[in-house]
């Protein structure tokens, strides 16, 4: 599996090579306003030749790991942040950017997007939901565990980004450079990778392949097919996980000794977790209710693997417990709320506490010391995001904390805060330029960095309604790239 | 919603009885209420009441001294300490806890992990719910203590816990403490998907093909056995570089049945089936705890008595289905007089509220005493879950698991006043009616908020696009939801 996707992976680097040096050759003289081919957009090549050296002078800088420092200087040489202070030296071959009245802060980060991925792509043996036993069969059955049911690990976000998803630019115009984009659906989705909202191409776009292993407790809905229940999903992965740390243990073990025994059966599964379990990859599981919280804690004991948390929006309600766990968190900022024509006589005081209080799950969660970082929650508008985190610190959230769950949280959390999610000598160049407070609705954002890459935001780059982002292509005009 | 369907039905429609119809019998507002246990680790004294001990008779202005979540004294004239909280139960009857020996609340998501004939590693401790509002409900009927079964989709269904009907505590503290965890079998026509057709076929769909199904299952649980056994037997002599057998959380449970270590509970109906376990289980060497349902059980008391089987049946539920029309209500107290330990069950969170009252049936039907027909819901479920020595009864030493009723509990008019586990109130009548009030003034104004903001919010896409297909063609798109975000069904996996 990992040969097959390291020849993956040099394959988009041969072609990305060709097709840079096709560049330099002169179709790079497209621009956004003119028609490209699709090949020549996925490829990047209308960057080729642009600037790699800036300076943003006279800025204030809200660092994120650090205080904020007024009429400072951020330089951007290569795709890294080279210096930042208020006496940064500015290198001739930069271009000056007058950050007179304008605040950098890192680029923010979505921490559980599908953002860049193609449209959802039901795994093997995905049923219906909601059938009861004469519900349809699904295309596959699985007869128990052994038939591995909505099960991918061997999928990974990096081997199937589109750069051109329309999304990857919307997000990058709201101020999120940086998405750890998951593959969707089944128990086992696949792989998470830490990717920058970039032009692409692909390979360049991913900054960690191999981030996160997230599990859903999903069923297949249908008696025709394992697991139809919940507690059937959860003894599915407590055997996914016995069976990889057998494997682990029999395999080297038969290598040793193979003349006096049979060998071991191989399994992709097992293989593929078992790599991301070496690696230390997080086991994201599902805790978006009381009862989802304990379970994570107990399964993640019970299974002894590193495991962070996601949804968490009662978060408000048992932040000790879920700091005493030590579990790092992704708060899903999607806040529920009384959908427009509910059926009110259906609403229970139960769903009415969370709505109102889920908020302020952030607060709580700093309070109590929690690790924890943001991800959009399915949020078609990225925009909505950092209006639902105004939400989380009209309910007592510091901006400085609010803040730091988009940036240097999730890099920690995700392992990259060795290169990303704060602005410091060394680091890749993410950044968000914007006329004042991120925080403010008035707010504009002029210039996103992504990988030391400029991208200038048109006053009206409104993103897009994504309804259905697949077949909604960006609209031309909506951005370009300044020479 | 009779048994008719009893799993079946229950299995795609608890949730929404839960919601719907037991909210407005009791009170939606019920749904919430905080579980009121009070501190009272100090002690508590419950006095002037009329002590039904079921081990010791009947005490008239009896007391009853709790401390530490116990029993500490029973009688007439008891020593409590100065500072006890004391609960005047003048006029009122105290009796043990009830025990509910057959129940399907408290568990997040489906009953049944139906796809599969042996779903032995579907395990209901995983998705035990203590938030669920029929543990409130259930309390205000009595009950205390439940054993929480998988469904009956299959003839090795899942593992089973004995809970503490806790009502708000942490899913942890559920279980009761020391309890043996249990598996649920079932015969008949439910595992043969005999009244509902599946969208395939699956194995078995006959009587015989449940017997071979228990058969292999154990065929393979014995194999599994003696492979770890010759495992550890080889590992003991100090051989190297051996390679573990792989755990099987399937096959697991099975053994820990033939070990002696898990009871079955296991449903059934027709008096040749039952007869058939009994054989399968002396072949390979387990024990069967009790036949749920059991409606025929009158017809093989001997056999059962004889096995030591319990017995755990119903009322006067019958012919919702074929193998259920040769129930007698006299069956209870038949089971009773030839030995069997014999219990009365819900299967149901609503019949579940008057359990005292089907109890009371045996005395129409059969003549049983009333102390006989109460130890139907206290001692003898006790007896048949294992936890005798800590329940069923009202006597020093044993969990203060208590309901208090105004009127004799064999009465149509005896209401709960207060359900007490472990020396905590978990139900207080007069509390949740002072509570509604309260509850209700803060739904409405959360209501309002909420309706203020859903009007503030922008239009959503959904929204949008509904207008705009109006205007060309004149009408809207049927069932415009607002589309679940693709992300929410990872993300949010699990989460009800």
């Amino acid at each position: 599996m990992i040969k097959e996707k390291r020849i993956h992976l040099l394959a988009v680097c041969f072609a990305s090579v060709a097709l840079c040096a096709a560049g330099f050759a002169g179709l790079a003289r497209l621009t956004f306003g003119q028609e490209q081919s699709g090949l020549a957009k996925s490829a990047g090549l209308s960057r080729a030749g642009e600037p790699r050296f800036f300076a943003i002078k006279g800025a204030r800088i809200v660092t994120a790991s650090g205080p904020a420092i007024e009429k400072g200087t951020v330089v951007v040489a290569n795709g890294i942040i080279t210096a930042v202070g208020t006496d940064a030296s500015v290198p001739p071959e930069a271009a000056v950017i007058d950050g007179t009245g304008l605040t950098v802060y890192p680029g923010l980060i979505d921490a559980g997007t599908t953002v860049g991925l193609p449209g959802p792509e039901k795994p093997e043996g995905a049923g219906e939901r909601g059938h009861g036993p004469r519900g349809p069969a699904p295309a596959k059955i699985s007869t128990g565990p052994q038939d591995r049911p909505l099960t991918t690990p061997w999928r990974v976000a990096a081997d199937e980004l589109n750069p051109d998803d329309p999304r990857v630019a919307n997000w990058r115009n709201a101020g999120f450079t940086t998405g750890l984009v998951q593959p969707d659906g089944g128990i086992f989705p696949g792989q998470g990778s830490v990717v920058d909202f970039g032009a692409g191409p692909a390979g360049k776009m991913v900054v960690k392949p191999l981030a996160t292993l997230p599990v859903a407790f999903q069923t297949t809905g249908s008696f025709a097919s394992f697991p139809s229940s919940l507690m059937g999903a959860i003894a599915y992965v407590r055997q996914v996980f016995i069976d990889t740390r057998w494997y682990a243990e029999a395999q080297p073990v038969y290598a040793a000794h193979p003349q006096d025994r049979e060998h071991p059966p191989y399994d992709r599964t097992e293989v593929t977790v078992g790599e991301a379990l070496q690696a230390g990859e997080p086991v994201l599981l599902p805790a978006n209710n009381r009862l989802a919280v304990y379970r994570a804690i107990r399964l993640a004991n019970e299974w002894q693997i590193h495991a962070a948390m996601y949804g968490a929006q009662n978060g408000y309600e048992m932040a000790g417990e879920i700091a005493a766990s030590k579990m790092p968190v992704f708060v899903n900022v999607n806040w529920p709320h009384l959908e427009k024509d509910a059926d009110e006589t259906q609403v229970t005081l139960r769903e009415l506490r969370l709505w109102d209080r889920a908020p302020s799950t952030p607060a709580a969660l700093s309070k109590a010391g929690v690790m924890y970082a943001f991800y959009s929650g399915g949020l078609k508008n990225p925009k909505e995001i950092l209006k639902d985190v105004k939400k989380a610190i009209d309910a007592g959230l510091s901006p400085g904390d609010a803040l730091k769950a988009m940036t240097v949280n999730p890099a920690q959390i995700l392992g990259v805060a060795d290169r990303m999610g704060s602005i410091e000598k060394g680091k890749i160049a993410n950044l968000v330029v914007a006329d004042g407070d991120i925080f403010d609705e008035k707010t504009k954002i002029k210039d996103v960095f992504v990988d030391g890459m400029r991208y200038q935001v048109h006053a009206d780059a409104s993103p897009g309604p994504a309804g259905d982002s697949h077949q909604q292509p960006m609209e031309e005009g909506h951005e370009e790239v300044r020479q | 919603m009779r048994l008719v369907m009893a799993n079946f039905m229950r299995m795609r429609a608890a949730r929404f009885f839960t919601a719907v119809t037991l909210a407005m019998l009791v009170s939606p507002l019920t749904a919430v209420a905080q579980n009121d246990a009070q501190d009272t680790s100090g002690a508590m004294l419950i006095k002037n009441a009329m002590v039904i001990t079921i081990t010791h008779g009947r005490i008239e202005h009896g007391s009853i001294l709790i401390r530490d979540g116990k029993v500490a004294e029973v009688g007439t004239t008891v020593d409590a300490p100065a500072d006890a909280k004391v609960i005047d139960a003048s006029g009122m009857y105290v009796m043990p806890g009830i025990i509910d020996c057959h129940t399907h609340i408290a568990i997040d998501g489906d009953v049944n992990e139906g796809s599969i004939s042996v779903s032995s590693m579907a395990n209901i401790k995983d998705v035990l719910d203590p938030y669920d509002v029929n543990i409130y409900h259930e309390l205000a009927g009595g009950v205390v203590i439940g054993n929480v079964l998988h469904g009956s989709a299959n003839p090795i269904g899942g593992q089973t816990i004995v809970i503490k009907m806790k009502y708000g505590a942490r899913p942890g503290d559920l279980p009761f403490p020391g309890a043996l965890p249990g598996i649920k079998f079932a015969l008949g026509e439910n595992v043969k998907h005999s009244n509902f057709g599946g969208p395939i076929p699956r194995y078995p769909e006959t009587r015989m093909g449940v017997e071979e199904t228990i058969r292999d299952a154990f065929t393979r649980a014995r194999e599994y056995q003696q492979e770890w056994a010759e495992y550890n037997r080889r590992k003991a002599a100090g051989e190297q570089n051996l390679i573990p057998p792989r755990r099987n959380v399937q096959l697991e449970p099975l053994v820990e049945v033939l070990e002696g270590k898990r009871y079955i509970h296991c449903h059934s109906y027709v008096s040749d089936e039952i007869l058939m376990l009994m054989r399968v289980a002396k072949e390979f060497g387990f024990k069967v705890r009790t036949f749920q349902h059991v409606l025929e059980g009158y017809k093989v008391a001997d056999e059962m008595a004889a096995n030591d089987i319990g017995g755990s049946t119903f009322s006067d539920w019958w012919a919702y289905k074929m193998e259920a029309y040769d129930a007698i209500p006299y069956n209870m107290a038949l089971m009773e007089k030839r030995g069997v330990i014999v219990s009365v069950n819900s299967d149901d969170p609503e019949e579940a509220r008057h359990l005292n009252q089907e109890a009371a049936k045996s005395m129409r039907y059969g003549n049983l005493t009333e102390n006989q027909a109460l130890r139907l819901v206290t001692l003898n479920p006790a007896i048949q879950l294992g936890i005798d020595n800590h329940a069923g009864s009202i006597e020093p030493g044993k969990d203060a698991d208590l309901v208090i009723y105004n009127r004799d509990p064999l009465s149509v008019y005896a209401v709960v006043q207060k359900t007490i586990i472990d020396g905590h109130v978990y139900f207080d009548r007069e509390a949740d009616i002072s509570r509604r009030a309260g509850l209700a003034k803060e739904k409405q104004e959360l209501l309002e908020k909420q309706k203020i903001a859903a009007k503030a919010a922008p239009k959503t896409e959904a929204e949008k696009n509904k207008k705009e297909e109006k205007k060309p063609h004149g009408k809207a798109k049927k069932h415009e939801k607002p589309q679940q975000p693709e992300l929410a069904d990872a993300m949010s996996g699990g989460a009800r």
